[in-house]
């Protein structure tokens, strides 16, 4: 019973067609698992275990009158940023601490469609806005790999869950690099899509222009499998992109003799830890043995896009935020003496420190007298990025380079500290391509004293089949992605269920 | 520009956020930080560049004038906290 847990989605999916077992069997299995581990990882904020049964009683019947699609009963959790009907959708907040969703999110009716199994959902930092998890208000996620360290955030309950095999995939979002950045520090593969592939109806809305839907899983196939079922146009976001999705899976196995790698001299500069720019120089040249081409290329403004991003998504999170107001859903304060009295206590009950501060920092960056100086100057700088990037592109098919410049940090290191903008700089290569609006994944390249470090791999507009199709070749000739962490007692993956 | 803590108190009555003033004092800190770090975009120089506020200078889709939504009335006020007759109740606003 032990080795269904370590099947990804792909297996999974083999496993339940060849009847080795039953999804109400796989999907009560993970769920004991869940039961073992998550009071102390705290990856999940809450269990489905009577919908998952059912559900998967379901896709079992479905299974048995020959009507289930290739997914069908494959267990999986959802980041708790997506509305699920009749289910608790906290967003990490005291805010929504009660929020039970009274719809589903596309991405969650598209799931159910495919007949998938949601065992629960993800913890994460409060509605997204951190890269440790540590913001929120049902506590930090420890990361399998050492519990005394963060699994990176804002997706961090979603990538804890996914690396100490309490599930085999499961949804996150990515507004600076919150599903790249926990891939790295978990050891998985993440993917965030093009700005526009999967439908943000449903989904929590944090920086609108930046907030983009993705998974974290255990291999590129895997990523491709949930990605072709996320994806796609939807009326309800006006946003979303009328464009046919490519099938993921078939171009999987594409050679990469003369892929052109960019690599911009940004990214492996000052700050970067140089043993993990080697383990990053190493992946490269098992890219080069497959015949890819490495060519240095330049951002030139990439020094500007965190403090770019730190105008816009907060501005945007603002304007976004203001619909928590005590009044027709969510949090709100006792005995409110006026109107008045009631928005701002609810407000400062129900948000917690760090949300506040980019509620305000976004407040003043688009107040009056000083809109042209931050939020115009952040847009034009925006577009100064794009350019770069299209440049780069000119010469170049992808750009390869580190996702974050260390391993995962511990835990209370850079959360509550008198300085936020440390933490922010934790995102320093991811959040450029949010900016941009292009895809990003981050993958395992190796690992630096016990812990994953991950490759980041971006590519134009809707080119995630590209990335996929790298990402996979890459763990063809190599076997980081299949490393784990040894959960439950020391005694490693097997013997712990 | 520095922020002093009445720049704090204006900004968050802005926000409708209530601080404390230990909270005021977090705040004006941090946000100074914040700002000195985003002010880094000051040094370079972006005269004549148009702003871009959407990764592929797309525009909002609009959709036929018709309703699509059906009536929620009932499901979307047993979330608020606070509802009676079908309307949301908040604190008497006119004396």
């Amino acid at each position: 019973m032990t080795d269904m847990m370590n099947q990804g989605v792909a297996e999974l999916a083999q496993s339940l067609a060849r009847k080795d077992f039953s999804s109400v069997e796989v999907t009560q299995a993970f769920l004991d698992r869940i039961q073992l581990h998550n009071n102390d990882l705290n990856a999940f904020v809450t269990i489905t275990g009577e919908q998952a049964l059912a559900q998967a009683k379901t896709a079992d019947a479905m299974r048995a009158a020959g009507t289930a699609g290739p997914w069908t009963g494959v267990p999986f959790a959802h980041k708790d940023i997506f509305c699920t009907a009749g289910v608790r959708t906290a967003c990490g907040s005291r805010m929504l601490d009660k929020f039970i969703a009274p719809y589903n999110a596309t991405v969650v009716e598209k799931m159910n469609a495919a007949g998938m199994v949601m065992l629960g959902k993800t913890n994460m930092d409060e509605f997204a806005m951190g890269s440790s998890n540590e913001t929120s208000w049902y506590g930090p996620v420890k990361n399998p790999w050492d519990r005394t360290l963060v699994p990176g955030g804002s997706s961090g309950g979603s990538a804890s869950a996914v690396a100490a095999h309490l599930c085999p995939a499961a949804t996150a979002t990515d507004t600076g690099g919150s599903i790249r950045q926990p891939a790295a520090f978990c050891g998985l593969t993440g993917i965030k899509p093009t700005y526009g592939r999967i439908s943000r109806w449903g989904m929590i809305a944090f920086a609108s222009s930046l907030d983009q839907a993705g998974v974290l899983t255990r291999s590129a196939e895997d990523a491709a499998i949930l990605l072709q079922t996320m994806s796609g146009f939807d009326p309800k976001d006006s946003t979303s992109v009328d464009l046919p999705v490519p099938d993921y899976l078939a171009t999987l196995d594409q050679p990469l003799k003369g892929l052109r790698i960019g690599l911009p001299k940004q990214h492996f500069a000052e700050g970067l830890n140089p043993q993990v720019e080697k383990l990053i120089r190493d992946a490269l040249a098992e890219f080069e043995k497959q015949g890819a081409i490495l060519k240095e290329v330049s951002l030139d403004n990439s020094h500007l896009s965190v403090s770019a991003y730190y105008v816009i998504a907060p501005a945007e999170a603002s304007a976004n935020l203001s619909r928590y107001d005590g009044v027709r859903y969510g949090h709100r304060c006792d005995k409110p003496v006026d109107l008045e009295d009631l928005y701002k206590r609810s407000r400062a009950e129900g948000f917690g420190a760090e949300v506040k501060r980019r509620i305000m920092v976004g407040t003043y960056a688009l107040s009056a007298g000083f809109y042209d100086a931050y939020y115009i100057k952040a847009q034009k700088i925006r577009r100064l990025i794009k350019d770069d990037f299209d440049r780069a592109f000119s010469e170049v098919d992808v750009i390869m380079g580190p996702t974050s410049p260390h391993t995962a940090f511990a835990l209370g290191s850079k959360h509550k500290q008198k300085d936020p903008v440390a933490m922010y700089l934790e995102d320093i290569y991811t959040i450029a391509v949010n900016l941009a609006g292009l895809p990003g994944m981050s993958i395992p390249a190796g690992l630096l004293n016990g812990l994953p470090v991950g490759l980041q791999i971006v590519g134009r507009d809707f080119s995630e089949g590209q990335l996929l199709n790298i990402a996979h070749r890459f763990q063809q000739a190599t076997d980081w992605h299949t490393r784990t962490p040894g959960v439950g007692a020391g005694t490693g993956m097997k013997g712990d269920h | 520009m520095a922020l002093a803590l009445k720049d704090i108190e204006n900004i968050a009555h802005l926000a409708r956020l209530q601080l404390s003033e230990a909270e005021k004092t977090e705040a004006l800190d941090s946000i100074t930080s914040i700002l000195s770090m985003i002010d880094q975009m000051q040094a370079l120089d972006t005269a004549g560049v148009e702003p871009l506020s959407h990764g592929f200078d797309a525009s909002q889709r609009l959709r036929p004038d018709v309703v699509t939504e059906t009536d929620q009335r009932d499901t979307l006020l047993k979330l608020a906290p606070n509802a009676a007759e079908g309307l949301f109740l908040v604190p008497k606003v006119l004396e």
